[in-house]
């Protein structure tokens, strides 16, 4: 083979592996955040190349809400134990003790308290100083605005308009004690990204992505699955059997089903190329306003 | 490959095939750059329905065209940014047309963020430089330029928009184009085109306009999709840096790192840079099978045949095409904080995986934006361009950056706050200081501590004018002079009278005025003796670098800590007063900042006890 250059998905690998192993290499305690999602599965991937043969010189963590779809936790479970990772759960104890629900308390308060405190409960009990997630840019406008290596002060908060220079592929990684950094291998991937290099590189995901029989409810245009008894039906509402797959995965209550047939991945790549919506449509959380998924990141979301 | 599936496969086959162009807008600020990205993506489909529905909602009360969208909140995706209808920070947008893919960064144009420009331009193949139609080239449109030449964007496209308001005027185009190109001229931009846009309305960015009749060119976006930009990075000299030493056991000891240039095979001879020591290769790693011969930007980890030193930071290249490997060298500098840089004062530097520290030693001259002329200077200001040299405390391996940009740009750290305060990009080595090594003599540090039989120091005095520094240090001498030990007083008005009497009190000058007399004390300490330094130094950054410059001697920072105002009562040599009515200028705690130090071994308080308490107190803690 006398290839000398690489094709676009091998270069998008490239770049994220040398990231990752620039991670591993500069800071003290970096973390993984493994949200159980197709971007999380691609990290992953991309993060036992980083480093083989030596296993990923860090640990993963999972932010657990105790709202997340049954089969995603069971995936998770089923790939720690496959791949021999390191991983650590985190659920805000507090929230558990007052019963924190997006029923009763909105979606909003829910997400503050179970993901947003709690992460940032983990990355301080863990003293981690450098955390990786899987956000890419060409997913939300505020996204598109963040470094690669983008820099937390001592309370996790963003500063969008005071981001150091990043150039070439020369990251900064230093930081004062309390600081910590974000760091993003796959900021430069689109979601048709994503999915190709899942076919071509046969990526295990949950199966919640292809289309199956599942039972939902449908509320304002949104279809919600009935993962489990929590969720409570309004008067009148019975939860149907739908041909459903999601594009996006989180917490059952806020994530909403497409209507697909797609149940492989060729058809989902094709399904993906004709459709007219972003992925992110089906997560309640983003569409509150504009902007607030930036509010979000100062407030130390990822 | 996964389940056959013929229709994708092949569909996967095209999208392979597409080439990827990198550009970026830039240019004066409000000239339509995020516009035109907004219609890029609008124009090529991609804005998709939840999106634009948004969109619309969000572009009531703004400036749109026929689609009733203001195309820049496409990209303008912070809050700050929406409200003040600038560009702040970068946005790196994707899209892709049936030719190629595209990832541009969208930058802003105010003077400010400039720092943002170059982040963006530091990735790019291509520069589409923005200018309105009604205001011309502008310093903006310069200083962008000049960047981009510096970085190494090799193709423009000058993009003239808002012809839509000047009546798609082809003389008003046309002198534009014209003044651009002469000012361009000396950039050496390999190719440049110039191209009438209407980002509003969508004059030439896919298709000719009916509007245009006068333009024969290429659109903007087949003009982007036809040029050729690719440089074969795998022709070039082999470069692997190592960025982390891959050990999962005993048996197995590989180098992780991506290939900057060239191509290395199973069986090459390689050169560590660092140690010029030869190894072979032996093994080409990855998850997917091990290769025989790897290219440029291939992440891969190399196992050599034999034991060698090989750490973070190291440059690999075939034997007799190594990079260059010394601790001085020339570059080209952009600053991107707002305090400025100064000779001699020490910063981290940080190329490829290697991180050391570095100071400007000579400030050759500064670029004039504008007219690209050279004009002296002692200082770097925020968004200036300077010709320098550095040196560096250890040797470090790269290659001139027009040679290759991976491994000869790099970037300097503040010592401190850790903020990124400048880019650069290397000229060339300097061969001078390549030979330039330390003498060892016999008679070391030790032998003249020992015939003196006391341990040489360094305690160094910071406080305000009038604080006490002097009448404490005179004190301690006398004691120690007493008690039979050789300990010497540098003081900051004697040494101004004679080593330093070249320096003024601009902050340029106060930093070299520190550097000489760190220097002297360090060489004093070396001589055996206790050096008593009593200066004002006032900066944070200062004091440690005559900390770094003392190196293994033992470094004591005192702290007299005397409040300005009874500093300013007592004014022993009326300084005070006249600075109060501006006869002198940058004086310490008047005009001039005084930086207290945040973990100084020592502080004494200097309005509460008198000298000779003080200096007793300093050599009880002192331990003698
Ligand atoms: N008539 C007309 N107006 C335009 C055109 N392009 C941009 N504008 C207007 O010019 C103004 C500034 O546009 P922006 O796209 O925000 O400019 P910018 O260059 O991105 O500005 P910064 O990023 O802040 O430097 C907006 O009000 C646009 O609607 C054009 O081709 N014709
Ligand atoms: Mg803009």
């Amino acid at each position: 083979m006398t290839q000398t250059r690489l094709t676009h998905l091998q270069a998008l690998e490239a770049e994220s592996i040398e990231i990752l192993r620039e991670v591993a290499a500069s800071f003290e305690r970096p973390v993984m955040m493994y949200s159980i999602g197709k971007d999380s599965s691609v990290l992953l991937h991309l993060a036992r190349k980083a480093f083989y043969p030596s296993r990923i010189p860090f640990p993963l963590l999972h932010v657990d809400t105790t709202f997340k779809f049954r089969e995603m936790i069971a995936f998770r479970d089923r790939t720690a134990e496959e791949y021999g990772f390191d991983l650590i759960r985190h659920t805000n104890q507090d929230g558990v003790r007052d019963g924190i629900n997006p029923f009763d308390h909105g979606s909003s308060r829910y997400t503050d308290i179970m993901k947003t405190a709690a992460l940032r409960q983990a990355l301080n009990a863990g003293k981690y100083d450098a955390a990786i997630g899987g956000a890419r840019r060409d997913e939300e406008k505020s996204r598109a605005k963040e470094r690669i290596f983008s820099h937390r002060n001592a309370s996790h908060a963003w500063d969008p308009k005071n981001q150091r220079p990043e150039l070439w592929r020369t990251f900064n990684t230093r930081l004062n004690p309390g600081e910590s950094m974000r760091v993003f291998p796959i900021s430069n991937w689109t979601e048709l990204d994503v999915w190709t290099y899942i076919y071509s590189e046969n990526i295990p995901i949950v199966p919640l992505y292809f289309a199956r029989p599942r039972p939902v409810v449908e509320r304002s245009g949104t279809l919600i699955m009935v993962d489990d008894e929590r969720l409570p039906l309004l008067p009148g509402e019975r939860p149907r059997e739908e041909v459903v797959r999601f594009r996006t995965l989180g917490c059952y209550p806020l994530t909403g089903a497409i209507r697909s047939d797609a149940a492989d991945l060729p058809s989902i790549i094709m399904e993906m190329q004709a459709s007219r919506t972003s992925e992110r449509e089906g997560r309640l959380i983003d569409s509150d306003s504009v902007g607030s998924m930036e509010k979000k990141k100062q407030e130390g979301y990822f | 490959m996964a389940s056959p599936n013929t229709d994708l496969d092949l569909w996967l086959a095209q999208q392979t095939d597409k080439s990827l162009l990198r550009f970026l807008t830039c240019g004066s600020v409000d000239d339509g750059k995020s516009t035109l990205i907004g219609r890029l993506l609008y124009d090529s489909q991609l804005v998709l329905d939840d999106q634009l529905a948004s969109l619309k909602k969000e572009s009531h009360n703004r400036i749109v065209g026929e689609e009733g969208i203001d195309f820049s909140l496409l990209v303008d995706g912070l809050a700050a940014e929406r409200e003040q209808g600038i560009t702040i920070d970068v946005a790196y947008r994707f899209f892709s047309t049936d030719k190629r893919k595209f990832i541009v960064a969208d930058t802003p144009g105010h003077e400010q963020y400039t720092r943002n420009m170059a982040t963006g331009a530091s990735n790019a193949d291509l520069a589409l430089v923005l200018v309105d139609a009604r205001k011309g080239v502008l310093t903006q449109t310069r200083r962008h330029s000049f960047i981009l030449s510096l970085i190494g964007v090799k193709h423009v496209v000058l993009v003239v928009n808002k012809i839509d308001l000047v009546d798609y005027d082809r003389a008003v185009f046309e002198r534009i184009a014209a003044e651009y190109r002469a000012f361009a001229e000396p950039l050496g931009f390999k190719t440049l085109a110039a191209v009438p846009v209407s980002a509003l309305r969508g004059d030439n960015i896919l298709r000719p306009s009916a509007h245009t009749p006068w333009y024969d060119g290429a659109a903007l976006v087949p003009y982007l999709e036809e040029i050729a930009v690719s440089e074969d990075r795998s022709a070039q000299s082999f470069r692997f840096t190592v960025q982390w030493v891959n050990r999962p056991d005993l048996d197995f000891r590989g180098f992780s790192g991506t290939i900057a240039s060239g191509t290395v095979a199973v069986g090459d001879d390689v050169l560590i840079a660092s140690s010029r020591k030869p190894a072979r290769v032996s093994r080409i790693v990855t998850m997917d099978g091990d290769l025989t011969r790897a290219v440029a930007g291939q992440a891969v980890t190399l196992v050599l045949d034999r034991e060698v030193d090989v750490s973070r930071g190291d440059v690999l290249s075939h034997p007799g095409e190594t990079p260059e490997f010394s601790n001085q060298f020339q570059a080209r500098l952009v600053w991107m904080n707002e305090e400025a840089a100064f000779p001699g004062r020490s910063y981290l530097l940080k190329i490829g995986a290697q991180t050391v520290p570095a100071t400007i030693t000579d400030l050759k001259y500064r670029t004039n934006v504008n007219t690209l002329e050279r004009s002296a200077a002692t200082k770097i200001d925020l968004n200036e361009v300077a010709t320098v040299t550095i040196a560096t405390d250890k040797p470090i391996a790269f290659d001139p950056y027009a040679a290759n940009a991976l491994t000869g740009g790099f970037i300097l750290i503040d010592r401190l706050s850790n903020a990124t305060l400048g880019a650069g990009a290397i000229e060339f080595g300097l061969r001078r200081a390549q030979n330039l090594t330390y003498q060892n003599f016999d008679v070391n540090r030790e032998v003249r501590a020992r015939m003196k039989g006391q341990a040489p120091r360094i305690v160094w005095f910071t406080g305000l004018s009038g604080s006490g520094k002097s009448s404490i240090a005179n004190l301690l001498e006398k004691r120690l002079t007493a008690e039979g030990r050789h300990a010497y007083i540098l003081d900051g008005d004697n040494v101004r009278h004679g080593l330093n009497k070249d320096l003024g009190f601009t902050e340029a000058a106060r930093v070299e005025n520190i550097r000489r007399v760190a220097e002297v004390a360090r060489l004093m300490a070396d001589a055996g003796l206790v050096v008593l330094v009593s200066f004002i130094s006032p900066f944070e950054k200062e004091r440690r670098l005559a900390r770094e410059i003392a190196g293994d001697i033992d470094f004591t920072e005192v702290y007299v800590d005397t409040p300005l105002d009874v500093c300013e009562a007592r004014d022993p040599k009326g300084l005070y007063k006249k600075a109060r009515a501006g006869e002198i200028k940058n004086f310490t705690g008047i005009d001039s900042p005084f930086e207290a130090p945040s973990n100084p071994e020592l502080v004494l308080h200097g309005a509460e006890e008198e000298p000779a308490v003080l200096a007793d107190q300093l050599h009880g803690w002192l331990k003698f």
